[in-house]
């Protein structure tokens, strides 16, 4: 294989790196376009080991499950901006905990 | 007119189901005259039936048709008609005609006149059944019928929760009774296949030996129902209570006719007694008991009503004593006697009462001799007859009994003895009761003396109590003969003199004086043997302790249904835990990822902690 070889240990670092993040993000952040970016950093974090992956072992079903991401992340986003118009017009305003109707 | 015999307990019936139909639209005279007349008409036609029946002393059956048909089972709504039936069917019509017309007078300012003669005309109608029933089913019928009428009547007033209370003491009681006897019922049908009373005597002789197990069982059995209706020890405690009906009421069931029903069963199934004699002994010795129990217990009463439902106890006592010994004829006849003296006692009693505003105490009544003469005389001829003085109907057949029973080869003697005890306590309370209420100075003010309604079952009821011993009952088909020798004469002078001595006993100390007990009954033993005796020998006490109240606190704790506790701790235990599940359900999304966050953690490190060759 030529050009930069990292080490697969390097990726899946750096990659449950970008996952914590991403959860963090998820359970610390009040505003809903963050916790979407959130999940997104997520979606593509898990995306980065299979890639990571798929190029160690030299089979292609890394690549294959990436597009499938790619495309889940897609819809993900636009039945999520719907969502966020919707809580927008609703409850004036993106904080989730200000949204709560539930009286538990 | 054999052949019109059904239409006896029918015409009571029909009067009572027409009384309760209309019981609010029929005016008062309407309600007296079918009351009474319907009852009037039965004891009418039971003469005439009698008339015949003596001019021709056959007994016949007669099947009006079968009750059901179960198997080999087929009891009929049939009658039996001999001697025994026709003596109780007069004294029930003959008797309880007197008594109804009696409250006609009684209840005359009783709002529920009608409701009080269709319990009456229909208890007539159930005792009739009764003594009638040709098996032991229909007889079951009538004795229940009878228990109802007597809870019926017992609580007629039963604005008065006491009443109430009586009523169903003295339901439950005989009840206790009555199981005894349908186990009975049930013993005799598997072992002889009928219930045909006539049948089932003879079935018993033919399987059975004198002195077999099961005879005994049967007759113990068939003896607990008559304990229980007939208020023997120690099922006897209802009686005294139910004294809260009216006393016309007293009169006829608890004195005249349904608590002699026991008496009643016992004669009526001789046949099998004399199979087990240890039966018979047992019915002597529960006899002789209670008699002399009630007796004790009767001398100590201040309530009038109180003093003779003891004395009716006691009374029953000696015609158990006297089937006891074999004496049947002797008891059925003291039956007849008590029926008349002690139904006299209790209607003159009612007058009493009735014209005392309700008064019971004998020790506020007093002087009423020359206020009430026909009550006065009704007294003096009825206490006499209990007492048993000579020439009264209650000595001859008080006399009967005590000889016979002095004749019994064994303990004789014994029972004889005690049935003279018992005479002497007799004549000591009756004639006690006789001195208190009607001499001495007058306490209270009457309205003076009874109406011809209530004189003239009065007067009727003392002509039968004096010459009812000279009847000849026609028994003599029905029952073995008694052996025919007399026993030495001082045995017969001394049951002569023992009544005589106990009314001097209470002349001197009741009336003139000159016996002074006071120091005797002042003193600590006099006193509490007084109060013993006073409360009946503590018996409804023991039975408070041992029975209701157990009874009552394992029904305060079965109110709680702790059976059903396993099954509600489930439920409680899920309530919980729904609590608390339903606490963790916010609605805070944060909070949400987090615990799953929080798990997820918890699964991976549980995961890391397998070792890798086990997967």
């Amino acid at each position: 294989m030529d050009g930069l070889n990292i080490p697969l240990n390097h990726i899946l670092l750096v990659s449950t790196l970008l996952f914590s993040i991403g959860m963090l993000g998820l359970m610390i952040r009040r505003n809903i376009i963050f916790i979407l970016m959130s999940l997104e950093v997520m979606l593509n974090a898990a995306a980065l080991a299979f890639v990571a992956a798929g190029a160690h072992w030299g089979q292609p079903d890394g690549q294959i499950i990436f597009l499938l991401i790619l495309s889940v992340a897609a819809a993900e986003v636009a039945v999520g901006l719907g969502l966020v118009l919707q809580v927008q017009r609703r409850f004036k305003t993106l904080d989730m905990d200000d949204a709560n109707r539930m009286r538990g | 007119m054999a052949e019109m015999i059904w239409l006896v307990p029918l015409l009571p019936l029909l009067s009572s189901v027409l009384l309760m139909l209309g019981s609010a639209s029929f005016p008062r005279l309407l309600v007296a005259v079918l009351g009474v007349g319907s009852v009037a008409s039965a004891a009418l036609l039971t003469m005439s039936i009698g008339m015949d029946f003596l001019a021709d002393p056959q007994p016949f059956q007669m099947t009006l048709w079968t009750w059901m048909q179960v198997g080999n089972f087929s009891p009929g709504i049939a009658f039996y008609f001999d001697g025994l039936t026709l003596v109780m069917m007069s004294v029930i019509t003959g008797v309880g005609f007197l008594i109804h017309l009696f409250s006609t007078e009684f209840m005359e300012q009783d709002s529920s006149y009608a409701r009080y003669f269709a319990y009456l005309n229909m208890f007539v109608a159930a005792m009739l059944v009764l003594v009638m029933a040709d098996n032991l089913l229909l007889l079951y019928l009538g004795w229940e019928g009878v228990g109802v009428c007597s809870y019926l009547l017992v609580g007629f007033w039963y604005q008065n929760s006491a009443n109430g209370q009586a009523a169903r003491k003295a339901f439950v009681v005989t009840r206790i009774g009555d199981t005894a006897m349908a186990l009975g019922l049930f013993l005799l049908f598997t072992e002889l296949g009928t219930l045909n009373i006539q049948g089932l005597v003879g079935a018993a002789n033919q399987q059975w030996q004198v002195g077999d197990t099961l005879p005994l069982i049967a007759c113990l059995l068939l003896l607990g129902g008559a304990v229980g209706k007939s208020a023997q020890l120690p099922l006897h405690t209802w009686l005294p209570d139910a004294m809260a009906g009216p006393t016309p009421v007293s009169a006829l069931i608890h004195a005249a006719t349904m608590v002699t029903a026991g008496v009643y069963l016992i004669a009526r199934t001789h046949g099998l007694f004399l199979l087990a004699p240890t039966a018979m002994m047992v019915v002597a010795v529960i006899g002789l008991a209670t008699s002399l129990m009630a007796a004790f217990t009767a001398l100590m009463q201040s309530d009038i009503k109180r003093i003779l439902a003891y004395s009716t106890i006691s009374q029953i006592g000696y015609m158990f004593l006297a089937l006891g010994v074999g004496a049947w004829a002797a008891g059925i006849f003291h039956l007849m006697t008590h029926a008349f003296f002690k139904a006299l006692l209790f209607l003159g009693s009612g007058a009493i009462i009735h014209y005392l505003h309700h008064e019971h105490n004998i020790f506020k009544m007093g002087g009423l001799r020359s206020k009430m003469p026909v009550t006065f005389w009704s007294f003096m001829i009825g206490s006499a007859a209990l007492a048993a003085l000579p020439m009264t109907s209650g000595f001859f057949s008080k006399d009967q009994i005590l000889l016979q029973a002095y004749q019994l080869p064994g303990p004789g003697p014994w029972l004889w003895l005690g049935g003279l005890v018992g005479a002497l306590l007799t004549a000591v309370y009756s004639f006690r009761l006789v001195f208190v209420v009607f001499f001495g100075e007058a306490k209270t003010q009457t309205e003076g003396d009874t109406g011809w309604r209530m004189a003239v079952p009065l007067v009727t009821l003392c002509t039968l109590s004096l010459i009812g011993g000279y009847f000849v009952i026609p028994l003599d088909q029905v029952f073995p003969a008694s052996s025919g020798d007399h026993p030495a004469h001082w045995v017969e002078y001394v049951s002569i003199s023992v009544p005589l001595v106990g009314v001097l006993l209470a002349y001197l100390i009741f009336h003139s004086g000159q016996l002074n007990v006071s120091r005797l009954v002042n003193s600590s033993i006099g006193q509490s043997l007084r109060q013993f005796w006073h409360s009946g020998w503590g018996i409804d006490w023991l039975y408070d302790v041992l029975l209701v109240r157990p009874y009552y606190q394992l029904s305060r704790i079965m109110k709680g249904e702790p059976v059903d506790a396993v099954y509600s701790l489930i439920v409680a235990l899920n309530l919980t835990f729904n609590h608390w599940l339903a606490e963790s359900q916010t609605g805070r999304m944060r909070w949400y990822i987090a615990s799953m966050v929080a798990g997820l953690i918890l699964l991976l490190t549980l995961a890391l902690q397998i070792p890798l060759e086990a997967v």
